[in-house]
This record gives C-alpha cells, structure tokens and sequence, in this order.
C-alpha cells in the first residue's frame, strides 16, 4: 500500500525542492491523522472490551445503555471526560504536571509507527523495528515519574518510583526474550521477522515452536509485558486501594484520558510485539500457501494479526480480572530472581540452537529427517 | 510543633482513603515503602451514641444499635435487647429465641461476605468482592422480607422480634442453604488458595497468642491467633448451647498461626458453619409467640449488667446502669473493632505500605462502631 501512495507522490517529490517539502510534510500529517484514527477507535473499543469481559467474569452485564449493546458507551465516556472540569492542584509543578500526559501517549502512539499489518499494509518499515518500540516506549517511565513529581502529592510520587522500578526491572526479561527470537530470524525488522515466519502451514514454522527455549521465553515475555504495562497482578504504580490511583491521582478529564488511553495503546503494542515476533504476525494459520486475490489476502492478513492481538488483550483483561495484586517487593523479586535468569538461560540455549543446528527449528528438522 | 524527621515522609492514609473502611485515618511514618510507624486518628464519625442512650428510653435506642456495626444489625440488636431483657429478667418464648439465632447467623454470614469482599479488593482483586455482594444479596432478600429493611435492619426487639417471619422465609432460606456452600467453594478457588492472594497474607501482620490476649482481640481476629474462645459455646446465650456447629481456629495453614491469611480465612470457615447453624434451626422452629409481654412503658429495674455476645467482628458488650426509670442511667458500649484496631500500630511497624492494606482488611474493623 506504501509502495502505492509512494508512487502516486514520486513525481511531485522529484520536482520543486518547496513542493517535495510540503508533499512528504502533508504526507506525514495525513499518515498520522490515519493512525490516530485507527488507535482512538481501538482504544474506545478496548475500553468496552475490557466493560463486557469484567461483566462476564463478575457475573453481570456491563455497558449496554449507549447505542445497540452499550457499543457507543465510550462515545459517550470521550464527551463527559472532554466536558469535566481540568483541576491543577495549586502547588503543581505546572509544566510537568501539564505536559506528562502527552508525553505517555505520544510514546505510546508513535510505537504504532513500525507495525507491520499485513503483507502491504505498515507505515514505515525500520531495519531496527523492535529495537525503535522498545526505545519510544520506555519513555512512558520518564513521563509517569514527571506527572507523578509534578502533582504534588506524596501518594503519586510513591507511584511514580514505584512504577520507574517496575518498568526498568521489567524492561530486561522483555528484551531478552525479544533477543532470544530474534537471534532466530536474523533481523529486527518486523516485516522481516514475520517473514522468516512463513511456510508450515502458517503455523509450525512460527518462532513460538522454533525450539524450547523459544516457547519458553515467549511466556517470560508476556508476563513483563504485562507488568509493561502496568495491569494487574502488576498495577502497582497505580494501585487503586493502596496509592488511590498513584502517579494519575490529581488527574481529571482529558489528562486522565490521555494516561488511561496510553495504557490501552501499550497493550496493543505489546501484544502486536508477542504475535509479529513469536506467533507468525499476519502469517494466515494452515491456509497460508493457498493463491487468493491480493486485495483479499491482504483483508485476511489485517484480520488474521488483529484477531491474534486482541486474542493475547483478552488473556491480559482476563487476568486483571481474576487475579489479586502483588506486593512491590515480591515485584521485584519476581523479575530479578526468577524471570531475569530464565529470559537469560532462554538467551544462551537459543543462540546454542542456531549454532548446533544452523537456525532451523524443529518443524524444519523433523522435515529434513523424513523429506530428502 | 513538634519536630520532624526529615529522613522520613509523612503520609496520611485516610480519612477517604479507598481502603480505610470508613472514616480512619493513618498518618504514616515512611521511609519509602517501608512503614516506620502508624498512629491511627480516630473519631471523624463520632456520633455520641452513649449519650443519647441516656437521652432516649429503652426501646427507643434499639435503632441506634443498628447504626453500630451497620453489616451487622441484627447482632447488635440482639446483643442490646439481651442486656436488657437480663436486667428485666423476662422469659423469651422458644421460637423468637430461635428466629433471633437464624437472623443472627444470617447477618453473620452476611459481614463475612463483605469482609471477604472488601479485602479482596484491596487485595487488588475486585472480582471476588462482587462475587460476595451477589450473595449477600440474597440474605438481603431474606432480611427485607422479614423486616423490610436493607442495611439496617431493625428487627430484633426488647422481648422477642417485632413481628413473626413471613410467608415463604423458610423456603427461600433452605434454598440459599443450598445454594451457599457451592458458592463458598468457588471463594476457594478464586481467592483463598490462589498463589498470589497467599503470598501476599502469608506471615504478614501476625498476632501472637500472647499479644491477641494482651490487646483484648476477640472474634475471628482472635481465634485465627489460635484460641478457641466463641461466646456462642463459652457463654451459650439463646440456643446455641442445643446446636451442633465448630469453632474454627487459626492452624497456620500457609505460614505462621495469627498471619493475616489465617484471619481471612476464619471469616470462609465460619460462613460454612453459620450456615450449618440456620440449618439446624429451621429444622427446630417450633409454633408459638414471637415476642414476651413487654409493657408499652418499659421501666427497668434498678440495677447494672454487663452482656456480651459473640459478633461477625467479635465480642459486643453493652455495661447498663439502669436507676429505675423509662431510660438508662449510663450505657457504656464495648466495640469490638476498637480492641482489634489498637494492635494496629504494633503489627504495622516495618512493613510496607501494601502491608497496611492487608493489615486493615484481615482485621475487618468497621469504623461507626469504634467511633460510637
């Protein structure tokens, strides 16, 4: 699709020096206000996903007031947070207190940018892809912690170190389990990655099966990614019935919104990270060899990736919604003690695999052993 | 002014703190997470109720017990129309005796649910907390039918009860007897064993035996220290002498006997034999008066008496002096959250502040009764 727009816009990019500025900016803004689009639907979406599936599991019903099944409740949420009162505490840090927010769901917006849709459909495909999420994306922890400084308030500031130890200390095994895999395919693109993934049916040749160590970290990864992003068991930067709300406390309207929207941005993220690089991204399980039209794959593709996103969200909302809090020291101790050394075990055994069997996994062995 | 130490924050937790249960407030002493010291400031709900008592006649003050432990109603009348009916040394016919010992046990069930709800929720979980209310609910059903009231129930009176149970109670109470015990196993397993609820409560905030009798703990609080102590069987007021039912006591299941878990989880034994309770006795209730000859102008001889009975919370006792006339000469109330708070400060000193949530929670304190 980029290859398309590229094409139509190539003529006016080579001419005037002015007019090439102005095309590549309007393209920009365009190409934002798309994504932006795109992100406000599925976070309003997620906000009432997150309503029914709470619903379901304490047995009651949820949203269903606003629009058939309550599907225009988050309408109805942006109006009344635009419309309250914006409160900044007198004694605020004003600058922080005011820009703190933006910076969050900047962060997590622009981790949006790499993402690889489908076979044609990605905004820009970088070389360091993940490398760029991982990077945009710890800025959330500088940003909490100037909120948290900013309001003034001790409970937030107690939040707000509580959630830079957190994100730090998580950090790690995330990387790691992200290194194992890529280590695999050889590339940090993630166009590349989902590609190295093609083949077996869509499936057996995901990096999830490459070898044990693999589909170990893949659940290392997901366990920090959740404490990533801050939910719970490991919410407790905001921590409603111990900090009352943490680093967000002296938030209201729209600057809650902002932080409350950035936390439904990072689970996409984070998940499009576990499906592009463990679960085969777009790769259409079993009848991925299959010759359909283009425009069709291509809406297969889009379907398929999202449906394995929102599949992994829904385990994150399920576990929100099952499971107690953890203790900060038992946070940590959890990440240092127990999944820092397995994602780094996860590490070596992985590098030992590709050098032992030359990068194949073990659908492509058991391949070689039957098929000559 | 009194000097601060500046190596230590100062945080007040309460008196709207989410996880405060009421009006209290703590004014943490911390170094970081961790709690230096926590002096609980009480009385921003202080009512007067001892001296009304001596403002209002006898009967006139059963509604303010109601106000005292408001998710135990019925037990605080009970207890009340106990105190008096012993100075007025009446004989209660056997089926108001009996109906008095299902309400009781009923509301008993019904504060532990909330107990267990509540500290679920700060506990972070939220799931189980509604899982709670849906039950009580039902016990709330019951209770309008015989008294029509929701939270306050007013039943229990000065002689007997206000009127006899209606229609269809005892079908609707055999079928929420057999409806309960499946429900407490799924508190189980939710909550009770799940790895991080008891992580969480494991050897925190543990009472010694010594330290329980000390401070004066009773109830639950007291018996998951390890004391058999129940008023029911100790000092058999009403029926229980005749009814078959144990007394659950702390056995340090999950680490040491006294730790918070332990308290958590007499409060699921307990429902289970509450229920065995009413059980029993629907089975026993005979025909008969629901309530004694009591004057309409209720004088009540000259003289004092201390009662006391065994409540969701622990032991209430009401100390009356009487002088002859239509209103006590001085009624001075012994609140058993006042007793199981004043260790508070004692458990809380070294632990973090998510410690003092747990702390709260598993001691079930209910602030209208400390305040009074």
């Amino acid at each position: 699709m980029i290859e398309f727009v590229n094409h139509i816009f190539s003529h006016l990019i080579n001419s005037l020096p002015i007019t090439r500025l102005l095309v590549v900016i309007g393209i920009m803004v365009v190409a934002s206000i798309i994504i932006l689009m795109f992100v406000l639907l599925y976070e309003g979406l997620a906000t009432y996903a997150e309503r029914k599936v709470a619903g379901d599991i304490q047995a009651r019903i949820g949203p269903n007031r606003v629009g058939p099944y309550g599907l225009l409740q988050f309408v109805a949420d942006g109006v009344k947070l635009i419309l309250k009162e914006d409160i900044i505490p007198f004694y605020a840090d004003k600058w922080l207190f005011v820009i703190a927010p933006y910076i969050v769901f900047t962060s997590s917006f622009a981790a949006f940018v790499p993402l690889s849709y489908s076979s044609h459909v990605y905004v820009a495909d970088m070389n360091v892809g993940i490398l760029y999420i991982l990077a945009i994306s710890s800025v959330v922890s500088m940003a909490i912690l100037m909120g948290s400084w900013g309001s003034n308030n001790k409970w937030s500031l107690i939040g707000g170190m509580r959630a830079v130890a957190q994100i730090v200390s998580y950090e790690i095994p995330t990387v790691l389990s992200l290194l194992a895999a890529i280590i695999i395919t050889g590339t940090m693109s993630m166009r590349g990655i989902i590609e190295y993934q093609s083949g077996g049916l869509g499936i057996f040749r995901w990096i999830l099966f490459n070898n044990p160590f693999v589909f170990l970290a893949f659940f290392i990864y997901f366990i920090s990614s959740i404490a990533e992003v801050n939910r719970t068991p490991f919410d407790i930067p905001e921590a409603e019935s111990e900090l009352v709300a943490g680093y967000h406390t002296e938030y209201t309207g729209m600057r809650f919104a902002f932080y409350f929207m950035a936390e439904y941005g990072d689970m996409f993220i984070v998940s499009a990270i576990a499906v592009t690089v463990f679960l085969g991204g777009w790769q259409i399980p079993f009848i991925a060899g299959l010759h359909i039209n283009t425009w069709l794959r291509q809406a297969i593709e889009i379907v398929v990736f999202m449906i394995k996103i929102f599949v992994l969200i829904y385990v994150m909302m399920w576990i929100r919604w099952t499971l107690p809090r953890l203790r900060v020291d038992q946070l940590m101790e959890m990440s240092w003690k127990y999944l820092t050394p397995i994602a780094f075990f996860n590490l070596i055994g992985s590098s030992v695999w590709v050098a032992l069997f030359n990068g194949k996994g073990i659908y492509d062995i058991f391949r070689g052993l039957f098929i000559h | 002014m009194t000097q601060v130490d500046e190596r230590f924050m100062y945080v007040n937790m309460g008196p709207q703190h989410p996880s405060t249960h009421g009006v209290l407030r703590l004014l943490l002493k911390t170094d970081g997470e961790i709690v230096e010291h926590a002096t609980p400031h009480i009385g921003y709900l202080h009512r007067g109720l001892e001296k009304i008592a001596e403002r209002v006649t006898f009967p006139q003050f059963t509604p303010f017990t109601d106000r005292l432990d408001y998710l135990a109603s019925m037990n605080c009348n009970l207890a009340y129309a106990l105190t008096v009916e012993k100075l007025l040394n009446i004989e209660i016919p056997r089926r108001a005796q009996i109906i008095r010992v299902i309400m009781a046990e009923l509301n008993r069930i019904s504060s532990h649910l909330i107990a267990f709800g509540s500290f679920s929720s700060d506990m972070g979980a939220f799931t189980p907390f509604l899982y709670g209310i849906r039950e009580r609910e039902f016990i709330n059903d019951l209770f309008e039918m015989v008294c029509g009231n929701r939270l306050t129930y007013n039943y229990i009176r000065i002689g007997g009860v206000s009127k006899d149970i209606p229609d269809g109670f005892i079908e609707k109470t055999k079928e929420f007897l057999d409806y309960f015990p499946a429900k407490l196993k799924e508190y189980n397993e939710v909550l009770s064993y799940n790895a991080v609820f008891v992580k969480r409560l494991a050897n925190v905030g543990v009472i010694t035996t010594d330290q329980a009798i000390e401070y004066g703990i009773t109830g639950p609080n007291l018996r998951a220290s390890g004391i058999k102590w129940d008023l029911r069987r100790e000092e058999p007021y009403l029926i229980y002498n005749e009814l078959d039912f144990d007394v659950p006591v702390g056995k340090g299941e999950m680490g040491t006997i006294g730790d918070s878990w332990d308290r958590y989880m007499m409060r699921i034994y307990e429902m289970g034999q509450s229920a065995r309770i009413v059980g029993q006795c629907l089975d026993m209730l005979p025909q008969g008066d629901f309530t004694a000859k009591v004057p309409k102008v209720l004088r009540v001889p000259q003289g004092e008496v201390y009662v006391r009975a065994e409540n969701p919370r622990g032991e209430l006792g009401f100390y009356l002096i009487s002088d002859g006339s239509i209103k006590p000469y001085r009624l001075k109330i012994r609140a058993p959250s006042f007793a199981n708070l004043s260790i508070f400060p004692l458990l809380a000193k070294g632990v973090m502040v998510a410690d003092i949530v747990a702390l709260i929670g598993s001691l079930d304190i209910i602030l209208p009764e400390i305040d009074r």
